[in-house]
């Protein structure tokens, strides 16, 4: 099995699709004058597409675009900042993934509260956060939970287990996400132009294939669910060109050895068993109506929300543009703070923390010296 | 936070499975994946393995990609 992953990387595939991708580009240029505008969804394939060259590669032929898909990005300043204020609390002990300790609020930062003897504790997964309840019941332990719909099941894992062992002192601060309606408010307000979509390969494993027509038979936009090795990222971008040039919206299932045209049915159910829709602010764009998921009723124990009086005030504004280039509307090299006043070691704002963010991939990958 | 390597099958219990991601062993939940079997590979994403990687599909893959490659050639 290796052996033949291996090869999703391999140099002469690669090579070869991108002579391919590039006669399609310039086909593509010849019929409608510009060159197509793909827009990347998530931000692993953010990520993948600067660390392969991929994005430098097509420069000028292919315009990739980076879409609202890293959950620590979209997060907005207001969830941030009630956050480190639960954290402010000797009672408690905060777990959360590693991709958030550094995300600065309005003030300052988990990594801060941590520094002044806070307990917060990175887990790998939201389960370890109920063991640390379990080990320490004199204390609330409560876990940030972040994320899209890849990230939302595993959510609902914790919650079943602090549920079925009864872990009374263990709760979850949400802030989940959902991809389908950002998607729509972008293609909606149409202020980026993208033609075609690289679905996310990781979200795409829960929620399955059929879950994107409405992309086709409303918006008339295509859609390619890809992995995040060079030659899957490579033959995505070529299928979507293709499918482009034919004028025949579709979507492809692309990443078949690990994407079930269903998605996935169990991550699914635990989704609903134990998650309602509700209203999600994201950075930068503001409350969008049912665009993320919230904690079942019948598991109120369970959300740290009504366990803790937390009220954030309005966040101040900064000269960070994460909430535009989570849009796709500009890209990091046109905020002024970028590789200047903020760089991965001094981060301003989320892009720049994540390990999927735009500003991080670019600064890491397609910054010219 | 979205984990992509393939991690290898050797242990499969009721809920949970050990499984060898290049060299290191660790526990993941095969909640949404009860069929699991040992030597599958699998793509675990903060501490739960979400999908079965078929070897068939990854197989096909490369076969359309060197298709496409050889018809460019031809
Ligand atoms: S470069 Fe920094 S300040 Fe500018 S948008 Fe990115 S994260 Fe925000």
């Amino acid at each position: 099995m290796i052996e033949t992953l291996k090869q999703f990387s391999s140099s002469t595939i690669s090579q070869a699709l991108l002579k391919q991708i590039e006669q399609k580009a310039g086909e593509y240029k010849e019929k409608f004058g510009r060159e197509p505008a793909l827009m990347e969804v998530c931000g692993s394939h953010t990520m993948a597409v600067a660390k392969t060259g991929v994005k430098k590669l097509l420069a000028g032929k292919v315009k990739l675009i980076s879409g609202p898909g890293c959950p620590v990005c979209v997060t907005d300043q207001k969830s941030i900042d009630a956050m480190i204020q639960l954290a402010e609390s000797d009672e408690r002990i905060i777990c959360t993934f590693g991709d958030m300790v550094r995300v600065p609020g309005t003030n300052r930062a988990l990594i801060d509260a941590k520094t002044d003897g806070r307990d917060v504790r990175v887990v790998y997964s939201p389960c370890d956060a109920v063991e640390i309840a379990k080990e320490n019941p004199d204390k609330q332990v409560v876990f940030l939970g972040i994320g899209f719909e890849t990230t939302i099941p595993v959510l609902a894992v914790a919650l079943k287990k602090a549920d079925d062992e009864r872990v009374t002192n263990f709760s979850m601060w949400v802030t989940t996400k959902l991809v389908e309606p950002i998607l729509r408010k972008l293609l909606n307000e149409g202020d980026v132009q993208v033609d075609g979509l690289l679905l996310p390969g990781h979200v795409s494993i829960v929620l399955g294939k059929y879950h994107y027509q409405y992309l086709v038979d409303e918006y008339r936009v295509p859609g390619v669910i890809c992995g995040f090795e060079p030659a899957e990222l490579l033959s995505g971008i070529y299928k979507s060109i293709e499918l482009l040039l034919n004028e025949n919206p579709e979507i492809i299932n692309s990443h078949q050895h690990v994407v079930r045209d269903e998605g996935n049915r169990q991550a699914q159910l635990m989704i609903d068993q134990y998650f309602q829709v509700c209203d999600e602010a994201w950075r930068g764009i503001g409350v969008i109506e049912n665009s993320g998921l919230d904690i079942r009723d019948q598991f109120i124990h369970l959300n740290a929300k009504s366990r803790f009086d937390i009220k954030a005030g309005e966040p101040k504004p900064t000269r960070c543009r994460c909430g535009e280039i989570i849009r796709g509307l500009i890209p990091p090299e046109e905020c002024n703070l970028f590789a200047k006043a903020c760089t991965p070691v001094n981060p301003i704002g989320p892009c720049m923390v994540s390990s999927e963010g735009s500003c991080a991939a670019s600064y890491q990958y397609l910054r010219e010296e | 936070m979205c984990v992509g390597v393939p991690a290898k099958i050797i242990k499969v219990d009721e809920y949970s499975a050990v499984v060898d991601v290049m060299g290191s062993k660790m526990t993941v939940g095969i909640i949404f994946i009860p069929e699991v079997k040992l030597d599958d590979y699998v793509i675990v994403h903060a501490g739960q393995a979400m999908s079965i990687v078929d070897e068939e599909y990854a197989k096909a893959s490369i076969e359309e990609w060197r298709k496409m490659v050889n018809d460019r050639d031809a």
